[in-house]
């Protein structure tokens, strides 16, 4: 039928942009259905800061809060716990926190805290995400002589110092998280914000 | 390299034979109007239900403590929850607007008549199912609407004589409509009907292939085919028509965003106001009407004064369908060459149809009551009448050709 | 029946128009509501969270939305917000629930939806037509919700408006004093007319922004996405005229 000749190259062209537009289009359109995938409102309002009032820990003793659904360990140490740290540097893989993705800057010193008797970390362990226990007493039977207190993980055996600092030779790779925090007040922690949000 | 994949897939796959038999070498009449626009926005439509229909069940929870929250959370709380939620409610609407229009088209042209019976059988069992589709999907956001329009359409059966009380306790699953209902809608609303509509729409696409479409002259284009064995007034569907029903398909998609974008309650038509309150079984709504879509079954049922009469009717008013082809004993396709007699009846018909749809939205009122049994008395008489002027119609001369 | 044909056909044509019905009081009073106007909003907001919040609840709506929504200051926003609250809080109500039972005998409503429920002019007419009644249980009735078990915040502001009664004959020959309009208050409030007016409509546009807040979203993106579709179908009509160009032309006939 189509004996008059047609005009290829007009045809090519509305041809070619269609089909641009259309993938442009459909691109387009992935955008609100990827995108939902998102943390929604409500999972974002529930990852808000969180406080918390060290005033009334007792040295030595840990309290627990959620953040983001994951556990927030927030420890009081003794001075005695931090005058061990330093002493136990090479038994550690990485004891002057050189792996900048496990803490904010202001904790790559060898307490990994903005003040060295509050400790501050995510309680998610670096290896497979259980929760490593608190374990502040010296050379308790299970643990070994060797042990000067820390965060032992029940499910693969990783250990981590008071410092949240992982242990030589022990599944996981890195030490404990350090959450981005800030002193609202002396005795008041605030999870979640950096210094130049609060 | 590419040519090489591809011939090594069709080796072992029907790609290019599909390709042909269904869209390169299926020859389609080449006079279709505006009319024939809506079979492939109707593929369109079912495509966008089931995709933003899966993204929804991502944060809809189907629990009478839940449900409504979890709307108001996909509506506030979720990136583009909203978009995706006007999409799905807009596209129920839009899904029976074109089942409606592409119904309208098969009248007019005779496309239920033979050799098409069974294209048309499916298509009234899509119909079927796709009510009941949108009847479960209106329960799942737990307002007053969704739960006193399923109160009441369940209670419906509940008059059918001797197992109506079992069956409505049955249906329900409980005394009256509840987290049960609702969570037995929500696993039927989002997989079984889908399932059933696929493949009925299937059936449907297949048995059209096999027979070829017909056309606003109701001429079989198979009738005369060339020396090949093409139909002389047949063109390929690729490319004449894919091009056609995508600027079809640009025009729909154009009102379908504007509506989405500019008026998602349509007036109160598609999302209704009583719906933006959380369902409560102690309080009825001064005013319960069905969704727009319904509405010329529900004027139906209450113009009958009858419980179970009205059902019966209302019932009868789809099952009649079926039987279509049959009623309609003209040979003649096309409204075009079909007596004056017929064209006054199918207007009568659809003037019927549109006048109970108002109705049906409407309080009841001696006047709306009295309209609903006229436009219900033309609706069975279109079939009645029909039947016999069908059987002695003069109709004019079809062509041989397309004209 | 000439008026169900009438405004049958009306419908048709996509004019929304309802058959009036013979009960309650006085028409509503017509309010336009500029989504745009943010400053109008947050006027809004502000006297939602200081009268309506005390009682009622937006438990769908949290603070931080309206924050951004609305570009409000971090300032702004913590005024907006009682202390002990955080940005991503719902707008609770400051009375806790049991307490507002024993008040008022049922927990008051949420807010958040009530404007798709009742639309912009209800609400306007609504919170403007509470008048004194001594037999009412706060000493109010409202002229487009009789019966309705809610004092009138207002009251201060706008004084408290006195009922028109016009009396009706009834068919069995006894009458009836039927509410037919509501005139000035006694005592003024201490606000001028104008001045309440408009803190009336900030608080209605306020609440129908809270109903739906994705409006905003979708009357930004909406230019847009039609632009595009239109350029596609455009498209699409330049090439389907093109390859229909073959067929158009008048075919041989054998």
């Amino acid at each position: 039928m189509a004996e008059v000749p047609v005009n290829t190259a007009r045809r090519r062209f509305l041809t070619g942009s269609a089909v641009a537009v259309g993938a442009v289009g459909a691109g387009f359109a992935t955008v609100p259905f990827l995108s939902s995938f998102e943390p929604s409102a409500r999972a974002e309002a529930a990852g808000a800061p969180v406080d918390v009032a060290v005033g009334k820990l007792a040295a030595g003793q840990m309290v627990t809060v959620a953040w983001r659904g994951q556990p927030i360990y927030v420890v009081h140490r003794t001075p005695k716990m931090i005058e061990t740290l330093p002493s136990l540097d090479q038994q550690l893989a990485d004891p002057n926190s050189k792996v900048a993705s496990q803490q904010p800057k202001f904790a790559d010193n060898f307490y990994r805290a903005r003040k060295q008797e509050f400790l501050v970390l995510i309680g998610v362990c670096t290896h497979l995400g259980c929760a490593p226990t608190y374990r502040p007493e010296v050379a308790p039977k299970d643990l070994g002589p060797e042990w000067m207190g820390g965060f032992f993980c029940p499910c693969h055996g990783s250990k981590f110092d008071l410092a949240g600092r992982v242990y030589k030779g022990v599944p996981a790779p890195t030490n404990l998280y350090v959450p981005e925090y800030i002193f609202a007040s002396d005795d008041l922690i605030r999870i979640g914000v950096a210094e130049k949000q609060a | 390299m590419i040519q090489k994949l591809g011939k090594w897939v069709d080796d072992r796959l029907p790609v290019s034979h599909f390709w042909n038999a269904h869209l390169a070498k299926y020859y389609v009449p080449k006079n279709f109007n505006f009319w024939y626009y809506f079979g492939s926005i109707l593929l369109a439509v079912f495509a966008i239900q089931i995709v933003t229909g899966i993204w929804l069940a991502m944060n809809y929870k189907p629990s009478a403590a839940e449900a409504f929250n979890s709307v108001e959370y996909i509506m506030r709380d979720v990136n583009w929850g909203w978009l995706i939620r006007y999409m799905h409610s807009t596209g129920a609407s839009f899904f029976f607007i074109a089942v409606y229009l592409h119904m309208f088209r098969a009248l007019m042209y005779g496309s239920y008549k033979k050799p098409r019976e069974l294209i048309w059988i499916f298509g009234v069992l899509i119909l079927v199912a796709l009510m009941a589709e949108a009847f479960m999907g209106y329960l799942l956001p737990w307002g007053q609407m969704s739960f006193w329009g399923a109160q009441v359409i369940i209670s419906l059966f509940g008059s059918i004589p001797f197992i109506g009380p079992d069956l409505a306790l049955w249906i329900r699953g409980d005394y009256v409509v509840s987290d049960v209902t609702l969570n037995r809608f929500f696993a039927l609303h989002v997989i079984a009907l889908p399932l059933v509509l696929l493949f009925l729409i299937g059936g449907h696409i297949m048995a059209l292939h096999e027979v070829g479409s017909n056309n606003p002259d109701g001429v079989e284009i198979k009738k005369n085919k060339d020396e090949h064995g093409k139909p002389l007034d047949g063109i390929p569907f690729h490319p004449y028509y894919t091009v056609k029903d995508l600027f079809g398909l640009g025009v729909f998609l154009f009102l379908f965003a504007t509506v989405i974008f500019y008026w998602p309650d349509g007036g109160g038509k598609f999302l209704e106001a009583p719906n933006f309150i959380p369902a409560d079984p102690l309080k009825t709504p001064e005013h319960i009407a069905p969704v727009w879509y319904f509405a010329p079954h529900y004027a139906i049922l209450r113009a009958i004064p009858d419980k179970f009469l009205g059902v019966m009717a209302m019932g009868s008013a789809i099952m009649i369908l079926f039987f279509l082809p049959w009623i309609d004993r003209s040979p003649t396709k096309s409204i075009r060459y079909r007596s004056l007699a017929f064209k006054i009846i199918l207007f009568a018909f659809v003037t019927a149809f549109i006048g109970l749809g108002y109705l049906g939205t409407q309080p009841v009122t001696y006047w709306t009551t009295l309209f609903s049994q006229i436009f219900a008395f033309i609706y069975f008489g279109f079939f009645v009448a029909l039947f016999l002027v069908s059987r002695f119609e003069h109709a004019k001369p079809v062509p041989e050709r397309l004209t | 029946m000439m008026k169900v044909l009438v405004i049958f056909l009306l419908n048709l044509l996509g004019v929304g128009v309802v058959l009036a019905s013979d009960g309650g009081g006085i028409p509503l009073k017509h309010v336009s509501v500029n989504l745009a106007d943010r400053a109008a909003l947050y006027r809004g907001a502000q006297t939602f969270v200081a009268q309506c919040a005390t009682c009622h609840t937006a438990e769908y709506m949290r603070y931080g939305r309206v924050a951004s929504d609305l570009h409000l200051s971090k300032a702004q926003a913590e005024s907006l917000m009682p202390p002990h609250l955080k940005l991503g809080d719902e707008m609770v109500s400051f009375m806790p629930a049991d307490y507002a039972k024993t008040v008022f005998g049922t927990v008051p409503p949420d807010l958040t939806l009530i404007a798709r429920v009742r639309g912009a002019d209800w609400l306007y007419t609504y919170l403007t037509s509470f008048y004194a009644d001594p037999t009412k249980r706060w000493g109010v009735n409202n002229a487009v919700f009789p019966g309705v078990n809610m004092p009138d915040v207002f009251a201060a502001m706008q004084g408290v408006q006195e009922p028109v009664y016009n009396t009706v004959k009834l068919p069995d020959g006894s009458s009836e004093e039927r509410l037919v309009g509501l005139k000035a208050p006694v005592i003024p409030g201490n606000m001028p007319p104008a001045e309440f007016d408009s803190l009336v409509r900030d608080l209605v546009a306020y609440m129908v922004y809270m109903g739906e807040p994705a409006k905003m979203q979708r009357m930004s993106y909406g230019p847009y996405v039609l632009g595009f579709i239109l350029l596609f179908t455009v498209l699409m009509f330049l090439l389907k005229t093109d390859y229909w160009r073959d067929i158009k032309k008048p075919v041989k006939s054998d």
